[in-house]
């Protein structure tokens, strides 16, 4: 009989091109997403080796992390953003690579059209040159961050060198509370195994309050996993998935389409296949969840208290608590609640797509955004934003304040013009609170839509339980 | 690629723990389509102040330190993003070997594609290399990659593991793409096989 395998096996060993003695592995790509500010170096690469794009129909192309998220017809005023895009742009045109360019509705974070298109598939495996390709495990499909030479690498063999990383599996059990969402069950989850709890694994979600998850709160989960310095997170594709793909531009059709679930339909881990690292944790427990430091493993339950490094009794970890103290400005023992906020951001490839916006809007309808707080919600994709305006989620947003952009990554990095001023305080969905990531100086609060829609109506850091909101 | 053998330099001691790539390079600094003068934006904001004046006390503004080729680096180095642009600008500043105690997995594939070599050690034999580090510029160490062993400045060795791959392109420069390319023949079996049994991938 064979050995029981998890899925992250499965995947691995039907996509081996060849696998040498020493156990470093060739794998097979089946999908890659292409962003302008990984890729310009990748193509240049290609140029001066003379090397093609092997297979350009299973590439995808996107415009999403310097794109300016105000009016768009005036253009892109930074000249370095602009020679960015305008050189994707380039490459796209040289090689073959389709591209959805910033004027195109499909438009949008990298991470948030893939799914949307239908271009991320169960049982693939995709790369792109960004981190947070994590999120695509949410279908089933084995997603890799990677650098640019690897990028280089993948558009001109279409594979992938890389040594098999080991089994995590953890499981949430149990209903998770009113008020509590896939962000808060992952920031536990990191709060619990910290950032490098996952390093060299593929993490896989499992568990009664994961299955529970529609494909949006799974996608925020993966796209977390590597916040816990996991290679990838994976989540068994079920019914849910295959109804999320079906129908997509690029999902399967016809009889194509059921050969496809068929096979999909038997992605999953044995019963009895072993993990190296196993982690349960109780979805009951979990309470909404917010951070404090300048790691996403600093994270706390909204209802404690900003810690005392004196409590650390490890040296390097007290030092540099104390620095992200110092440079949160945040005084040990304050109440998070009592933690003032100047600005409010929802959007990130975390949290930008249309649940996100629906559970932020519900918490923002009737109210108002607090006189000192300014708020900017922006749409993962074009075509986010153009469903949450066929249900009004717009008007709700700018009858209560909030600013209504343009899709990209926006103020997640802040390598556009939306950036934190030195000093400024913002609630985010976004998924990293390093020091400056939001603008030099900037000091990021991570937390859920519905959360960070409560702070900017209240100003302070809130829990969204208080307002009386599901 | 550089290659990599033996190198004997200063190293300097960088022990915070959980450094990410926001720190090494930020974001604003990578809107560039070339990989080469990053060295300039390595460490922005610890190094400078708002003004663009050099910190003083960052480690790698120090006299004793200016010529270091090696950090002694604390836990998780390099986590947070994929940007190559980090070991792009720790290269173009002259870093070409980090020791830590662990790397995230990213930063550490990536770091060998532009001829750095990163080097994991038990956490106590990162503490005894960062003593040593501490000591400043009289203090040196050399790192043999075909040996696998580190000679720190009491004359200590500390012997190390390597991917024998990664070492391997190391050792002698090569160019990966280059060497997955000559099994193109497997490539194209592969493509086959998928079309045949998994048309929608
Ligand atoms: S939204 Fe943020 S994390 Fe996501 S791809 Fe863009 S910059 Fe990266």
């Amino acid at each position: 009989m064979n050995r029981p395998t998890t899925l992250y096996d499965k995947i691995w060993e039907s996509h081996l091109v060849d696998e040498r003695d020493d156990g470093t592995c060739l794998l097979y790509i089946d999908r890659h997403l292409v962003h302008e500010v990984t890729s310009p170096q990748a193509f240049e690469g290609l140029r001066n080796t003379k090397r093609s794009v092997r297979r350009p129909d299973l590439t995808l192309a996107v415009a999403d992390h310097n794109v300016p998220t105000s009016d768009r017809s005036i253009g892109i005023e930074d000249e370095e953003s602009r020679i960015q895009i305008e050189a994707l742009d380039q490459n796209c045109a040289d090689f073959g690579v389709e591209l959805y360019d910033m004027n195109d509705i499909r438009q949008g974070i990298c991470h948030v059209i893939g799914p949307e298109q239908g271009f991320t598939l169960p049982g693939t495996t995709m790369v792109c040159g960004d981190s947070h390709t994590a999120t695509h495990g949410a279908f089933g499909c084995l997603a890799f961050g990677i650098g640019t030479s690897e990028v280089e690498h993948v558009l001109a063999t279409q594979t992938m060198i890389q040594t098999k990383a080991k089994n995590m599996r953890v499981t949430v059990d149990g209903e998770l509370p009113i008020g509590v969402t896939a962000k808060d069950m992952i920031l536990a989850i990191i709060g619990e195994i910290g950032t490098a709890g996952g390093t060299g694994c593929v993490v896989e979600f499992a568990g009664e309050a994961v299955r529970a998850l529609s494909v949006e709160g799974r996608m925020t989960m993966c796209n977390m996993t590597i916040e816990a310095g996991a290679r990838a997170g994976l989540i068994a594709p079920d019914e849910k998935t295959f109804e999320y793909l079906k129908g997509r531009p690029k999902s399967p059709k016809g009889s194509t389409w059921e050969a496809s679930v068929e096979c999909w339909k038997t992605l999953k881990t044995d019963n009895d296949a072993s993990f190296d690292i196993e982690i349960t944790l109780q979805g009951g427990d979990i309470i909404p969840q917010v951070t404090w430091g300048t790691s996403p493993e600093d994270v706390l339950p909204i209802t404690e208290r900003v810690p005392h490094p004196t409590d650390e009794t490890d040296p390097n970890r007290r030092k540099k608590m104390e620095r992200s103290l110092e440079y949160m400005g945040l005084e040990p023992g304050l109440p998070l609640k009592e933690i003032k906020i100047d600005r409010m951001f929802i959007g990130s490839c975390t949290n930008s797509r249309i649940e996100d916006l629906r559970a932020a809007a519900q918490v923002a309808d009737g109210r108002k955004v607090a006189d000192h707080v300014s708020a900017m919600v922006v749409p993962g994709s074009g075509l986010v934003k153009e469903q949450a305006e066929q249900e009004g989620l717009d008007k709700v947003f700018i009858e209560a304040g909030f600013d209504w952009r343009e899709p990209g990554c926006s103020m997640c990095l802040g390598m556009n013009p939306d950036k934190l001023a030195p000093g400024e305080r913002s609630a985010s969905t976004s998924n990293r609170n390093f020091e400056g990531r939001q603008g030099p100086g900037g000091r990021t609060h991570l937390l859920s839509p519905a959360m960070a829609a409560a702070a900017a109506i209240k100003g302070y850091l809130t829990d969204v339980r208080d307002l009386g909101v599901d | 690629m550089q290659k990599f053998d033996k190198l004997t330099a200063v190293a300097a001691p960088l022990p915070t723990i959980n450094v990410d790539t926001d720190m090494i390079i930020p974001a604003r600094f990578l809107k560039t389509i070339k990989r080469t003068g990053l060295g300039k934006s390595l460490f922005y904001t610890l190094r400078f102040d708002e003004k663009g004046n050099e910190r003083e006390d960052f480690v790698l503004n120090k006299t004793a330190y200016k010529n270091a080729e090696i950090l002694v680096a604390g836990d998780n180095f390099g986590c947070g993003s994929s940007r190559e642009h980090a070991p792009w600008a720790l290269e173009d500043f002259g870093i070409r070997c980090i020791i830590s105690s662990s790397f995230a997995d990213i930063f550490y594939n990536n770091s060998f594609k532009n001829g750095i070599l990163l080097i994991k050690l038990p956490q106590e034999d990162v503490d005894k290399l960062m003593e040593g580090a501490e000591r400043g510029s009289n203090s040196t160490i050399t790192v043999d990659l075909d040996a696998q062993k580190i000679t720190g400045p009491d004359d200590g060795v500390f012997e190390f593991d390597i991917d024998p791959y990664k070492k391997n392109c190391l050792l002698n420069g090569l160019d990966d793409i280059g060497l997955t390319m000559q099994k193109e023949g497997k490539i194209h079996a592969f493509e086959e096989r998928l079309k045949a049994t998994q048309p929608w991938a």
